[in-house]
């Protein structure tokens, strides 16, 4: 029996006990080099060792692709982006799958393709592929990503955007080889919404950076703020001309003039910031005319992750990952580890290293990963969007999560956030 | 709010008729000590008043409890403080520290009463140790975040499941060589051997099931799902399992839904949910298995299921974030 071989219908209870059957008999026939433990006929596991080298091993190799872009400094020191954002999510997730793939005689493999220029980078992931590689992380920027899925388009891998939190990806420029286990923005800009419906903080007073990420937020925020009866009020672009915090005289500067700018505006319950560089999102909260929170890309904000969780039993993943990278773990992290941790996911259960196997079996309903959310995650079959509860938090502690228990679905209340089934423009999943 | 009021007119009805059947039958007085993730004690209930009697102060996150054989001895894994803490089950003195290696989670006997095998949870290991030489004997290297720890009652197979891993594995206790590995759904919190020792129940805290495995041969011999009307599946997240002696209840918690399942361990059917505190996890039987405890993490209390009536009793207050549950005979 080949794993290809399963229909939808034969996964069911039996067919996952003839699964275990089939795992007994590869485990015997793999074991069978090793002195019998016990009467049962069982063997002890191999110890680990060097994987790729030792017959019947699957190797299997997980790309990830860095493009290197610039960036300017964060406003404070305690946000400065590690060198090794999102490689130490992926190095986490390969030694969790390798100590299950073990168990499962599958060894994973992290080869990391960095590059500045995103042609020489797509290059050297075409060409890892074409030699066999079947997954791939991309922290890429949102170009970049298109670029990469069509030059992989036909060829028996997928990619994972861990990076990018464009809606376009997901929706009018979704491609089928593509999945998102980065959150996008409007599931970002729904988590803060639900909260704010259920304070009832509905007047919002937005404040939009110059950068086209920035507007790109604040789209974000608008289709949020008409979706959970929010009403944006007053609306302004900050153009960033301040004091620097770094400079000496800087916070006095800033301290005139953030609240000059956000003055004579129309009531408002909260003040909504989009900066997503971060280059003057944090100059705001405590600094408005008016005393109120800020929230958004400052102030609150929603994440997929962040270094202060303990529930769902974060702890133990929080200092296996500071143990590992001698940092904490950031959200990037979390997406890549999330992304390469589901090839691990779909390789156990399916006793394979195949991609289009794992690929297959990655869009059934049948396939679900435990990430620390507290329930099991799925990706959306209509874009390929990873579902999950997301954390509404301050940059010390988390507030809340979203989904908000008074918002319902008729599927999943992880449907809440982002862009739904009905209207997705994605046409790429429809067969 | 409405719950605890709830089972306090239970716990108000049920304390006449308790009394009455107490004239009938003495029942018998046990002592049931719970941990306090978050407050670093372990309370002490007494079963016959269900009232806490005594508050053991411990070291950094205490999670598994449980009894020495011979009763002598409470250990508790305090987890933050990497080692096992020894109290007198009597006096409630501390006697010494066992080695457990990093982050203890649960632990189990071997039905010799020597040696403890324990499931490090940030170190994906079982340590086998020593508890009259205070020495790790070995460590097992298993899957990631080993959790659950069942010892079958002839002591010569343990099982361990791994959170992350998402397996049961089946260890010679001879060798302290893993022979079996088998994958379960998503999670996998506890294993448990029928007291018979030809099943291991294992619960799946994400994927929602419990897998009920014939120890023998590790086939799966059913799959139990939890269906609660008014709660959504993903919050039905089973975690403690506990069965009588005479094989015929189980008691699966349900972690958020707030609910325990009773089990007809016979047919594997759900036969009733009791609602109880918030975020039930783990739960204990008196040794007379006329009575369940179970811990209820984010409602600070302990509620007391009657085994034969299939209802909460009473809710008591413990400390903060209560954990794991023993019930001494005694």
């Amino acid at each position: 029996m080949t794993d290809g071989s399963l229909t939808r219908t034969e996964r069911t209870a039996s067919a996952l006990y003839r699964l275990l059957l089939a795992f007994a008999a590869t485990a015997a026939v793999a074991f069978a080099s090793m002195p019998l433990a016990s009467a049962g006929g069982a063997a002890p596991a191999a110890p680990e060792a060097s994987a790729t080298a030792k017959p019947g091993v699957v190797t299997i190799p997980i790309i990830l692709a860095r493009e290197r872009i610039d960036r300017l400094p964060p406003l404070s020191l305690l946000d400065q982006r590690p060198a090794d954002d999102g490689l130490g999510g992926a190095k986490l997730a390969i030694d969790d799958n390798n100590t299950t793939g073990r168990f499962m005689k599958q060894a994973f493999v992290l080869d990391v393709v960095e590059n500045a220029d995103p042609a020489a980078l797509i290059a050297a992931v075409t060409a890892k592929v074409s030699a066999g590689a079947g997954f791939v992380v991309a922290d890429v920027a949102p170009d970049t990503l298109l670029k990469l899925a069509d030059a992989l388009a036909g060829k028996p891998a997928v990619i994972f955007n861990a990076g990018a939190p464009d809606d376009r990806l997901r929706e009018e420029d979704c491609r089928a080889n593509v999945k998102h286990s980065a959150p996008s923005r409007s599931m970002l800009s729904d988590a803060l919404a639900q909260y704010m419906a259920v304070k009832r903080w509905r007047r919002w007073y937005l404040i939009v950076g110059e950068r086209p990420e920035d507007k790109l937020y604040a789209e974000a925020m608008r289709r949020s703020a008409k979706r959970f009866g929010m009403k944006i009020v007053e609306e302004r672009e900050f153009k960033y001309e301040v004091g620097s915090r770094r400079a000496d005289g800087g916070f006095e500067q800033i301290q005139q003039q953030i609240p000059s700018f956000l003055q004579n505006a129309a009531e408002h319950d909260v003040v909504v910031v989009s900066d997503e560089a971060e280059v003057f999102g944090d100059y705001f909260p405590y600094r408005t005319w008016e005393p109120r929170p800020v929230i958004g890309t400052a102030g609150l904000y929603a994440t997929s992750w962040h270094p202060a969780v303990e529930l769902w039993g974060g702890t133990q993943f929080q200092n296996r990952f500071k143990r590992l990278n001698n940092r904490n773990m950031t959200a990037l992290d979390y997406d890549v580890w999330t992304a390469v941790r589901s090839v691990g996911e779909a390789a156990t259960r399916k006793r394979s290293g195949d991609p289009l196997t794992l690929i297959s079996y990655m869009l059934t309903p049948e396939f679900e990963i435990a990430a620390f959310k507290g329930r099991k995650l799925t990706y959306r079959d209509w874009n390929g969007q990873l579902r999950q509860p997301l954390l509404v938090t301050t940059a010390k502690l988390h507030v809340t999560v979203s989904p908000q228990p008074e918002f319902l679905h008729q599927y999943s209340e992880l449907d809440t956030l982002g862009i739904d089934k009905p209207e997705t423009k994605c046409t790429a999943y429809k067969k | 709010m409405r719950q605890t009021k709830n089972v306090g007119i239970f716990a108000a009805l049920l304390a006449g008729l308790a009394m009455m059947a107490a004239a009938a039958t003495p029942a018998a007085a046990y002592k049931v000590f719970v941990s306090n993730e978050k407050e670093n004690t372990v309370s002490v209930i007494d079963s016959e008043t269900l009232a806490v009697v005594h508050t053991i102060k411990t070291g950094a996150r205490p999670r598994g409890i449980t009894l020495t054989k011979d009763t002598k001895w409470l250990l508790v894994c305090t987890s933050d403080d990497n080692r096992i803490e020894v109290f007198d089950s009597k006096t409630y003195e501390h006697v010494k520290n066992l080695p457990s290696g990093p982050d203890p989670e649960l632990f189990a006997f071997h039905p010799s009463g020597n040696p403890l095998y324990i499931a490090n949870e940030d170190d994906n290991l079982v340590t086998v140790v020593d508890i009259h030489s205070d020495k790790i004997l070995v460590e097992i290297p298993v899957g990631v975040e080993p959790e659950g720890m069942g010892m079958s009652p002839d002591g010569k197979v343990l099982v361990n499941t791994s959170e992350t891993t998402n397996m049961a594995h089946f260890i010679n206790t001879e060798t302290n060589e893993i022979f079996d590995n088998v994958l379960v759904d998503t999670r996998p919190r506890v294993a448990e051997f029928t007291a018979d020792g030809s099943q291991v129940w294992v619960s799946s805290e994400i994927g929602g099931t419990v897998t009920v495995l014939e120890a023998a041969t590790r086939k799966q011999l059913a799959k139990i799902k939890f269906e609660i009307q008014g709660i959504t599946p993903d919050a039905i997240q089973p975690v403690g399992v506990r069965m009588t002696k005479d094989g015929k209840w189980a008691f699966v918690a349900l972690g958020p839904s707030n609910r325990v399942a009773i089990v007809d361990a016979k047919t594997f059917e759900v036969v009733k949910y009791v609602l109880v505190g918030q975020r039930v996890w783990q739960l204990a039987l008196t040794p007379d298995d006329k009575l369940l405890f179970t811990t209820n993490g984010t409602s600070n209390d302990v509620t007391v299921i009657d085994v034969n009536r299939q209802r909460a009793v009473k809710s008591i207050k413990v400390g903060r974030y209560p954990w794991g549950v023993v019930a001494a005979p005694f």
